[in-house]
């Protein structure tokens, strides 16, 4: 990688490693220090960009395996407007998923590494995925919850320190709004629909809220990344303080859905200027972060199936590619099994 | 044997509407030039975001080096007077 290739050459020019270091690293401070991003071929600590392609590839694999629960749907949606919105939603999910691959293979790795590692259960994807869509409802329980938890999640991180991540979820959060808003109309249809239909709806955030609360991780006092991670700026707010402000929203959107939240805890603080609400059972967290969630290996044996029979449409893309590639060119693409080049404008 | 091998990666540049220039948007991995275009129309341009798409290998684009930016740069720094604040104009001269 190019970053790489940079600090040998300075090292080499400029002697002793440590005054280097310590020269790079006051760069790096600063520029983090002024607000400022770092991007792809800056020289950046091992363990800032080790933290950033957890957390993208983490976020990146979410995206995926979240297409899976709501695409479930897709063939039963209730008509064809939803059907279309659907599949709009999906396909967004897809191509967010993409946009944080690319930003994540800023930092040295690659496509194939990162799915090779979610295949191999080696970086993990967001428990809610764990969950299974039971209903209809649940569509719309996912774009108003799950959907909107995310996106008190994202905002933040549009000023992530880290350029191309910041840049690829102004482009997430703008397109996320959408999914949230479908979510909570087809609830809404449902709330005011029969008395089945808003018990469905009920059904589903009763099942939804709480591993939606959980999305945004342990409490700060358990969390064990979040203090470098707000130090780096990568992070801005902390887990509790994002889950606040969630509760916050949500308590009255659910009233103009005509639902309840599934807490008789909730209350408005006075003094504190914001919701009480009730203990997380941060065991069933933990079960569902361990696989024993219930729809934990279904999920990534899907994944890792179609991956396997999406196998002979790459073999026969870049059969074709390498077929029909101009022989001598200086402007030809590259071969398809050449090294992927780093990223030399910064993606996203 | 490509299955075990990433696609080259291309860079994408979006023209959002006539008049004004091609602006990278992102990357993509394809197998071929005609490929990227059409992964590049359906990640970039979902929602009408373009009426134009470059895509550019990514081993094609030439970059200068964060590492030598400051001297890479450096001789434009002290040309204050290529900037028309630089120059002093009485008061109440006109179109100038």
């Amino acid at each position: 990688m190019a970053a790489v290739t940079a600090d040998q050459t300075t090292q080499k020019t400029l002697g002793t490693e440590d005054a280097v270091d310590a020269d790079r690293v006051a760069a790096f401070d600063a520029a983090v220090a002024a607000d400022e991003r770092i991007e792809p071929r800056d020289w950046m600590p091992d363990a800032y960009r080790a933290t950033l392609v957890r957390q993208m590839a983490q976020h990146a694999h979410s995206e995926i395996i979240g297409m899976q629960p709501e695409a479930n749907w897709i063939t039963r949606a209730p008509s064809l407007r939803r059907k279309a919105i659907l599949m709009a939603k999906v396909q967004d999910e897809a191509g967010h998923g993409l946009y944080l691959y690319s930003a994540a293979e800023t930092l040295g790795t690659s496509r194939e590494e990162l799915l090779d590692k979610l295949h191999a259960g080696r970086q993990r994807y967001s428990s809610i995925f764990n969950y299974p869509t039971l209903t209809w409802a649940d569509v719309g329980a996912i774009g108003w919850l799950v959907d909107g938890a995310a996106i008190t999640n994202q905002v933040p991180l549009c000023r992530c320190s880290y350029g191309p991540y910041a840049r690829a979820m102004v482009r997430i959060c703008k397109e996320e709004s959408f999914h949230q808003r479908q979510g909570y109309e087809l609830l809404l249809a449902l709330s005011r629909g029969t008395e089945a239909q808003h018990a469905m709806a009920q059904d589903a955030v009763n099942r939804w809220w709480w591993p939606s609360l959980m999305m945004f991780g342990p409490p700060d006092d358990a969390s064990s990344h979040s203090e470098q991670s707000m130090a780096w700026k990568i992070k801005r707010h902390s887990n509790d303080e994002l889950r606040r402000r969630f509760v916050d929203i949500c308590v009255p959107q659910a009233e103009a859905l005509g639902l309840e939240l599934p807490d008789p805890d909730i209350r408005w603080n006075e003094e504190l200027g914001r919701h009480d609400f009730g203990a997380i059972d941060w065991a069933e967290f933990q079960a569902v972060l361990k696989g024993n969630g219930p729809c934990n290996e279904q999920r990534i044996t899907q994944r890792r199936t179609a991956h396997e029979e999406g196998a002979w449409v790459r073999d026969a893309a870049a059969a074709y590619a390498a077929k029909h590639a101009p022989a001598q060119s200086s402007t030809q693409a590259p071969a398809p099994n050449s090294a992927p080049a780093h990223h030399v404008e910064e993606t996203a | 044997m490509s299955s075990s091998t990433d696609w080259p990666l291309w860079e994408v540049f979006v023209r959002s509407r006539r008049g004004l220039s091609h602006t990278h948007a992102g990357s993509l991995h394809a197998p071929d030039a005609e490929m990227a275009l059409r992964n590049a129309r359906d990640l970039y341009t979902r929602r009408s975001e373009g009426v134009s798409i470059w895509v550019v290998p990514s081993t094609g684009i030439t970059a200068s080096s964060p590492d030598e930016k400051d001297s890479f740069f450096e001789p434009a720094g002290d040309k204050p007077y290529r900037h028309p604040t630089f120059y002093e104009i009485p008061d109440g001269v006109k179109h100038l």
